[in-house]
């Protein structure tokens, strides 16, 4: 199992060197170290402004993002007992998509834009388990209509925003940050998100184990000595901090989420000590060298959230037709 | 030692559990009989703080139950479920695994000595072949050992165990109540609820028998199991105990004869 991760990581820091020669100007490596050994002496070039400031932040984006949304998606999963949840599963995602819309059209800079999406992506959570206490059953199933409803809400709001956008000028902005793409994303806000995201992504990992006892249900969760509602609002918290940052940064990434997880538990088994922690691995490098086809595959470059549904899908459904078979009762 | 007092016990309106006084002590192994429904796992739940009582009380060691954390409570009373669905396709070790929790803390992964205590009792109960199989994959009465194994993971003075002999083959469950006998010699506290008059009668120390939420007797196996309180408990004619099981045709023409 060791050797597997080790493998993975490699692989991983293997790609994300590539990936910094990749792109319309592809240096060699040789070339690429001398004017980085150049650069942090203290003499720049302009390759070193194309690797450190723009390649550098886009891959670690990358990396983080496809971590992100791969362990929420595990957490998700366990948390809920059901192996095709995702990090939308509480409306988080659709808030985040709403909240961007809306900055947009309010014309506001990246920066506003992003901080708008986070905040939307939140409060749509916060509405979903507001929904849920106004219920007054706690239980899985309640939640999860609690966040079809707020993500039906939410989507509803983002189709307005849509209507009354200027077609010209807001409409393809919208249309584009709904696609997904690190096209945009700069260097500021990676190393402002990417701390906060690495945290609650080992956070996560760190509550493998009680994910395992929490997925066998509350009633032996609470037998096995988890405290089932403080755990579950811990996990909600880090998972949602995790999708709605994904979103604040790149816009809609599908289907990671949903699809790296099971790729995981394929290969590493069912346990969430590893599956957490591989899914993060997995999904960095997956949305590392997708995010690599969709700026070089093309003279356009490709939008992320296309290239990760039209990807995903099929690999879904292959994935599926085997994990199915290793799913319990 | 478990004391409840006077507890009561509903689902919504309904009231399951009325008003029973239940002591446990270490050493002890008692056995709970009763007809379907008549609430016996609804007072297990309540007594390893699955569901709050409506009135009464639990003490476990002289601590209330429900102002115990949820580890504190994992560490002092073991539960085996009765019935039990799984989503994720875990291995044995891992579902034996999940009995350590409480032992490690929340964001602890199980280190070398875990692993150590969960081979030992997979040895001790003769399931260390299933160690890696899926847990999805085992018959019924696999399963059940396993969640035993969790239970004696959770290494808990207190063990609740429900119907745990109700999948189990002739031989695993001789085995099981040999493996009862072991846990009340080495002073652990069992309480167990079951269909078999004829298991309260070779492990337990003491028998309750419950009816519609009551205990309407409790002693000796030898006090409380006779034909008339089994008549009594599970609401048969006082002669069917006779017409049905030791009616001589049975054994000399079968029993379509």
């Amino acid at each position: 199992m060791k050797g597997r991760f080790g493998l993975l990581g490699s692989a991983l820091l293997l790609c994300a060197v590539t990936s910094l020669l990749l792109g319309r100007y592809q240096p060699s490596p040789l070339e690429a170290a001398v004017r980085l050994w150049q650069g942090l002496a203290g003499h720049p070039s302009e390759l070193w402004t194309v690797i450190v400031e723009l390649r550098a932040p886009r891959i670690v984006a990358a990396m983080c993002i496809g971590a992100a949304l791969s362990a929420s998606g595990a957490a998700y999963q366990a948390l809920f007992r059901n192996p095709l949840a995702s990090p939308e599963v509480l409306g988080g995602l659709a808030g985040a998509a709403f909240g961007a819309a809306l900055g947009i059209l309010l014309g506001h800079t990246l920066w506003q834009v992003q901080l708008s999406s986070f905040v939307f992506g939140l409060m749509a959570v916060g509405m979903t388990l507001l929904l849920a206490r106004l219920v007054g059953i706690h239980g899985i199933v309640v939640l999860l209509l609690a966040g079809l409803i707020t993500g039906a809400f939410f989507t509803a709001l983002l189709s307005t925003a849509k209507y009354v956008a200027d077609p010209y000028d807001k409409l393809p902005a919208i249309t584009y940050w709904l696609m997904g793409t690190l096209s945009s994303v700069s260097a500021h806000s990676v190393w402002l998100t990417v701390p906060l995201m690495a945290l609650a992504t080992a956070a996560l990992i760190g509550l493998g184990h009680a994910l395992n006892v929490l997925s066998m249900g509350d009633e032996e969760a609470t037998t096995l000595g988890v405290p089932v509602r403080a755990t579950r609002a811990w996990v909600i918290a880090l998972a949602t901090l995790l999708g709605t940052l994904s979103v604040t940064l790149a816009g809609m990434i599908a289907w990671v989420g949903l699809l790296i997880p099971q790729i995981a538990r394929l290969i590493w088994g069912a346990d969430n000590c590893r599956v957490l922690p591989a899914s993060a691995l997995l999904g960095a490098l997956y949305l590392l060298l997708l995010d690599d086809v969709a700026r070089t595959a093309f003279t356009v470059e490709l939008p992320l959230g296309v290239l990760t549904a039209l990807v995903g899908l099929p690999l879904l459904a292959v994935v599926l037709r085997r994990a199915a078979v290793s799913w319990a009762d | 030692m478990i004391d409840a007092q006077q507890l009561h016990v509903r689902y919504g309106q309904e009231k399951i559990v009325k008003g029973v006084q239940l002591r446990l002590a270490p050493g002890e192994t008692l056995a709970l009989l009763g007809p379907n429904g008549c609430g016996k796992t609804t007072l297990l739940k309540a007594l390893c703080a699955i569901h709050a009582p409506h009135a009464g009380s639990v003490q476990v060691d002289g601590q209330d139950l429900f102002t115990l954390s949820a580890p504190e409570r994992a560490r002092r009373i073991a539960y085996v479920p009765q019935q039990h669905r799984l989503v994720f396709a875990y291995s044995v070790i891992d579902v034996v695994m999940m009995g350590r929790l409480a032992s490690r803390g929340l964001i602890a992964r199980p280190a070398a000595d875990d692993f150590a205590a969960v081979h030992a009792i997979l040895h001790r109960l003769g399931l260390q072949a299933l160690a890696t199989r899926s847990y999805a994959a085992l018959s019924g009465g696999q399963r059940q050992q396993v969640l035993i194994a969790r239970a004696l993971a959770q290494d808990a003075p207190y063990l609740l165990l429900d119907e745990p002999a109700s999948s189990l083959d002739f031989g695993n469950q001789l085995r099981l109540l040999e493996l009862l006998a072991q846990l009340r010699d080495d002073g652990r506290a069992v309480l167990f609820t079951t269909h078999h008059p004829d298991h309260a009668f070779v492990v337990a120390s003491r028998v309750i028998l419950m009816q519609a939420g009551r205990f309407i007797a409790q002693g000796s196996p030898a006090q409380c199991i006779d034909r008339d309180q089994l008549a009594r408990l599970y609401g048969l004619a006082p002669d069917h105990l006779e017409r049905t099981l030791l009616a001589p045709h049975w054994s000399t023409h079968g029993a379509m004869g």
